[in-house]
């Protein structure tokens, strides 16, 4: 930018110069011409000679150029009569009536000379005459010089104006197009309505643009949700008529050999639709890991509902579930699901891993700026299973053959507590069992 | 018991049906929404499993307008979704509770009892027997003015006996109706019910009788 506007004003000092010069040049062409002819016109021819009579308007004349220095010579038959005699002569003499002009150096400065040349009769004889009247350029260049200056100084300023105007243009052109780009950038990933923003009419096929993608990203989401959601459907069906059939037919069999591979078939059920729900949940858990998404989660209220879903099924193993919640309700920002998940799979596994008419500790607590959801179990217990491996995708303990499980689900459990900005600890029993801590910041 | 099952798919539906009729429960089968809306005009039932996607619509707006309607016929979704978000979202809807396909019948039993009994207050159904009162919906056997809470596993045990008294039961099928399929158990586990549940009708005239190599029986006197 600098660099363009030095090239561009200097390029406007060169051609103003240039311009100037020549202007300046013919004008004082002009003045000093008409003094020569003013001379030239007073030449008489006397009885005895050439009479010269220099008038001194034609000297004023020239002062209207400024204080430049004016030189003049008047040669007659070849002999200087008056004035400076070595003032240069033009190298032809001139001919005709108007003036001829040129430059020369004189007296160490540059001047500019007027040449006319007259024939007068003397005694009836011509007598050549040459008028030169010169004078110096300094104001000629002078004023050259300050016109050419405050050409580039003019072009100068209008270039800063220019730039001004043109960067309050740009960035008000530019503003919409930034708040467009905040607002798009600020929605979360689920926010896929279309840009309503008002816009200027140039950002109008922008915003169509987007939209038209959005609408189309949204399709796809919608349809892939669509799709796994008839995925499951089409694939648990099934299952759930097979697991059901076998259990009719466990029903109606004694043969325990039977009865034996009834109960394995329905086990391999059980742990294909666990491992699906699981690899589903993780992802979920995955996805929505990247999303921050927040919703207003009474931490009370999620507990309470998880262990209300698990009590059926505990019931039927006589496991009792003892929960321990604070009087006022536990609320944080945070994502719904990516808690529920934690929680459901904690108390999953305390149902699963504890015996029958077993009792399972659930517990809400606040400590200072942290939550604190503590499931512990009488269960197996980790059995020397050192948790970290735990929560190891697809690793289990050496001790949980017997249960259906994915070995997913302490997996979800840590990667929701780290999504949440919290902690998961597993940690063994005193007494025995398994206990597990999930603790979550509070705002 | 009466259920009205709501599921388009025939296989999963008759399985469905012979799993509760095993327990002596009436089932009416409905594939569409629309078939279900005239059962719900023509009958009363205990509980409604629904299905969600059925051909003529989504059950959950099934289930919405089932409860603009002010009807409170229970009911249990059967959902193929296991995302926890959908809990939220179908109990928000009114669904009494829900279970995940596949299910184990047991645990869709459970579900059953807990939601009958959340919903129990008006409908007492006592059940008379030789000299004790049983509520299925609290689980309590009342041997004159004595009440005793049975647990879960008494009480089914109870229930199974109940349900056919002097009818001889093989230990195996107590196993069936008591533990959940994919567990594994001896049929001996059930002793222990058995005994437990014996010292809980202590002093009354009804009592489980051990039929030896056969099973038991609930006598009363």
């Amino acid at each position: 930018m600098l660099v363009v506007a030095a090239v561009l004003s200097g390029l406007l000092y060169l051609s103003v110069r240039s311009v100037a010069f020549a202007a300046v040049e013919t004008t004082q062409d002009r003045i000093l011409g008409a003094a020569t002819l003013a001379i030239a016109e007073e030449l008489r021819g006397g009885a005895d000679g050439v009479v010269v009579e220099v008038p001194y308007a034609a000297f004023s004349m020239l002062g209207a150029l400024g204080e430049d220095r004016v030189f003049y010579r008047i040669v007659i038959g070849g002999e200087t009569v008056t004035g400076y005699a070595d003032l240069p002569m033009p190298d032809t003499p001139p001919q005709g009536i108007d003036p001829i002009y040129y430059s020369a150096d004189y007296q160490g400065d540059r001047v500019r000379i007027s040449a006319v040349g007259r024939s007068v009769l003397v005694a009836r004889a011509p007598v050549d005459v040459v008028v030169l009247v010169a004078q110096t350029r300094d104001a000629q260049s002078d004023i050259v010089t300050r016109m050419a200056n405050r050409a580039a100084a003019l072009g100068l300023g209008f270039f800063v104006v220019a730039a001004l105007l043109s960067i309050v243009t740009a960035r008000n052109a530019l503003t919409p197009v930034q708040r467009l780009a905040e607002a798009v950038g600020r929605r979360g990933p689920q926010d896929l309505r279309p840009v309503t923003r008002p816009v200027p009419k140039e950002l109008g096929p922008l915003v169509l643009a987007l939209n038209g993608f959005i609408g189309r990203l949204s399709g796809a989401l919608s349809r892939t949700e669509t799709f796994i959601a008839e995925a499951a459907h089409h694939i648990r069906t099934p299952l759930a008529t097979l697991r059901l059939q076998a259990e009719v037919a466990l029903r109606q069999s004694d043969d325990e050999a039977v009865r034996g591979s009834l109960r394995r078939m329905i086990r391999a059920v059980d742990e294909s639709a666990r491992s699906a729900g699981q690899l589903l949940d993780h992802a979920a858990v995955i996805y929505r890991s990247d999303q921050r998404a927040t919703d207003d989660v009474d931490l009370c209220a999620v507990t309470l509902g998880i262990v209300d879903a698990f009590r059926p099924v505990a019931d039927m193993r006589d496991l009792t579930i003892d929960l321990t919640l604070p009087d006022a309700p536990v609320t944080l920002s945070a994502d719904r699901l990516l808690i529920e998940s934690a929680l459901r799979n904690l108390v999953d596994n305390a149902v699963k891993y504890s015996s029958p008419e077993g009792r399972i500790d659930v517990s809400l607590t606040v400590i200072g700026k942290r939550a604190l959801v503590r499931v512990a179990d009488r269960g197996r217990g980790l059995s020397g299973a050192r948790p970290g491996d735990l929560v190891v995708r697809f690793k289990r303990g050496a001790n949980v053959a017997d249960v259906v499980g994915s070995g997913l689900g302490l997996t979800i459990v840590r990667e929701a507590a780290i999504a949440l900005g919290g902690t998961f600890d597993l940690t063994e029993r005193e007494g025995g069992g398994a206990c597990a801590d999930l603790s979550l910041p509070l705002p | 018991m009466r259920f009205l099952l709501v599921e388009d798919n025939a296989d999963l539906a008759r399985s469905v049906v012979t799993r509760l009729s095993l327990d002596g429960h009436g089932v009416d089968w409905a594939p569409t929404l629309s078939s279900a809306t005239d059962h719900l005009a023509t009958a009363t039932y205990d509980l409604i499993l629904l299905d969600i996607m059925l051909p003529d619509g989504d059950g959950r707006d099934f289930l919405a307008a089932h409860r603009r309607a002010r009807r409170d016929t229970p009911v249990i979704v059967m959902t193929a979704r296991s995302a926890v978000s959908d809990r939220v979202a179908l109990l928000d809807t009114g669904a009494d509770d829900y279970v995940t396909k596949p299910f184990d019948f047991n645990e869709l039993e459970a579900r059953v009892r807990a939601v009958l009994r959340r919903r129990a207050g008006a409908a007492q159904t006592l059940v008379t027997y030789a000299d004790l009162t049983f509520d299925p919906l609290t689980a309590t056997v009342t041997i004159g003015t004595d009440p005793r809470e049975l647990r879960n596993r008494e009480l089914r045990l109870f229930e199974v006996l109940l349900a056919a008294p002097d009818r001889i039961f093989s230990k195996t099928h107590l196993v069936d109706r008591l533990f959940s399929a994919a567990e594994s158990v001896t049929d001996n586990a059930i002793e222990v019910y058995v005994g437990r549940l014996r010292r809980k009708l202590e002093g009354s005239v009804a009592r489980i009788e051990t039929v030896r190599g056969v099973g038991y029986r609930l006598t009363g006197g």
